[in-house]
């Protein structure tokens, strides 16, 4: 008994958590064991977007030509160059949180809010951009039809060899609707708000240009999707039985109707930590300005946050790696 | 304190920093360019990377195996990994290193498998 009392670092304490065989204090150590389960939790998402992934592998939508967005760039196909930018930014806010614990260490106070400060407007950054590439995943560009297989036809220019956006080819035929609603209708059923353009009128559109084709889901042996001639696309387009602009989590226009669920749903709940990360760090920041850290003779508590934001950072790179570039 | 003395070395001893500072700014250096190199590939997607192994695309190889080497120095470097005790790096990377491969590979085989029952079988599936 006499050896483990002398061998705790704070006397007395054992029981309190004074006794330290890790060499890190109890919160480190339970921050540590949270990272651990809630990697795994990430893990189980990931590899169940996989599994859907190698389940449909000849026909999931191509990320390059989803995510084509930058701001202030309207037209211009710039596939990644901003998901890449959102990376960097929190890299960088990543290492703007390390400075601050390094700052801690050394019980410099102007320092360590400086940059917690920045270490905020990194994540606020982020997390800005993450819903702007939602605002702009939810939108759509081309819009497509759905077949009732639930398969997306998307529609090719052979002139530009370029996707064509059903809003410009289709031509406006003389068939008023307009959404149903609660108040004028049968009362247990709604709509969402409808397409901008009916299936007839696509139709119309499309039997109308000869250099208009169909672009499938398939993807062939090169990893290109698989375009039928104009023959086949006279065929194909009277499976089609609605039109689909943009993506919510019944169907999306890039495709397979999972890989929005599972974009959503990742992006969502990884978005859901930076923002609860950045909640947290300013929290923090707070504390450290008011001196409660100082008094407290040690800035563990920021070294804590930070483990928690380094781990946000982790998570991105891996979902970076599986949703945009594989 | 254990995290006063930082080991200061990174790849394996070949670059040594002076200070804990300078060795963040090393990292981050070190991270934005591996992140340059995937963004270039994945922009470009060269010919030659288009090849399978084990039924993968060499180029998607190339980017897990990029993406897990920045996990380790973000881990290692911003989250100390590499300044804690043994016992503990243990404790945090060993369930991680044992359990995500292991869960990895069993779903993945089976929507291999799930894939070739749809592709072959006789219930049209793609109408």
């Amino acid at each position: 008994m006499e050896v483990t009392a002398k061998a705790s670092t704070e006397e007395g304490l054992e029981w309190e958590g004074g006794n330290k065989p890790f060499n890190a204090s109890y919160g480190k150590l339970m921050m540590w064991f949270f990272i651990v389960s809630d990697a795994l939790t990430f893990t189980g998402f990931l590899v169940a977007y996989g599994f859907s992934r190698f389940k449909n592998i000849n026909s999931w939508p191509i990320a390059d030509e989803v995510f084509t967005h930058f701001p202030f760039l309207h037209g211009i196909d710039a596939p990644m160059y901003y998901v890449a930018l959102m990376t960097f930014v929190l890299i960088f806010s990543s290492v703007t949180m390390v400075l601050a614990v390094d700052a801690g260490h050394h019980m410099q106070k102007a320092k360590v809010t400086f940059y917690m400060l920045l270490t905020v407007i990194g994540g606020a950054i982020f997390v800005g951009s993450q819903a702007w590439e939602w605002k702009n995943f939810i939108k759509g560009e081309y819009g497509a039809l759905e077949t009732k297989g639930g398969q997306i036809l998307q529609f090719v220019n052979t002139d530009t060899g370029k996707r064509a956006a059903i809003q410009e080819f289709a031509q406006g035929i003389d068939s008023p609707r307009t959404t149903h609603q609660l108040s004028n209708g049968i009362w247990y059923k709604s709509e969402s708000s409808l397409p901008t353009v009916s299936l007839a009128e696509v139709n119309k559109g499309f039997a109308a240009s000869s250099n208009l084709v169909i672009r499938t889901e398939q993807l062939d042996e090169k990893g290109r999707k698989v375009v039928l001639s104009r023959a086949e696309s006279l065929v194909k387009i009277q499976d089609a039985t609605i039109v689909v602009e943009g993506a919510n989590l019944i169907r999306n226009e890039y495709g397979n109707r999972l890989f929005a669920d599972f974009f959503f749903f990742i992006t969502g709940f990884h978005g859901f930590h930076v923002f609860s990360g950045v909640v947290i760090n300013i929290i923090i920041f707070f504390n450290v300005i008011v001196g409660t850290y100082e008094r407290r003779g040690h800035y563990e508590m920021v070294e804590k946050v930070g483990l928690y934001w380094h781990f946000v950072d982790l998570v991105w790179v891996f979902v970076f790696t599986f949703f945009y570039l594989v | 304190m254990a995290a006063e003395e930082h080991k200061l070395a990174i790849f394996r001893g070949l670059l040594k920093f002076k200070s804990n500072q300078q060795k963040i700014w090393g990292v981050l250096i070190f991270l934005s360019v591996v992140t340059t190199i995937e963004v270039a590939l994945g922009i470009i997607k060269p010919e030659i990377l288009s090849g399978s192994f084990l039924r993968m695309k060499i180029l998607n190889w190339i980017f897990i195996i990029l993406t897990i080497v920045k996990a380790y120095y973000i881990a290692w470097d911003f989250m100390h990994i590499r300044d804690e005790k043994s016992g503990l790096k243990n404790a945090i990377v060993l369930p991680l290193v044992i359990l995500i491969p292991y869960l990895a590979f069993i779903l993945l085989i089976e929507a291999d498998y799930i894939f070739d029952v749809m592709e072959t079988g006789f219930v049209a599936w793609n109408f």
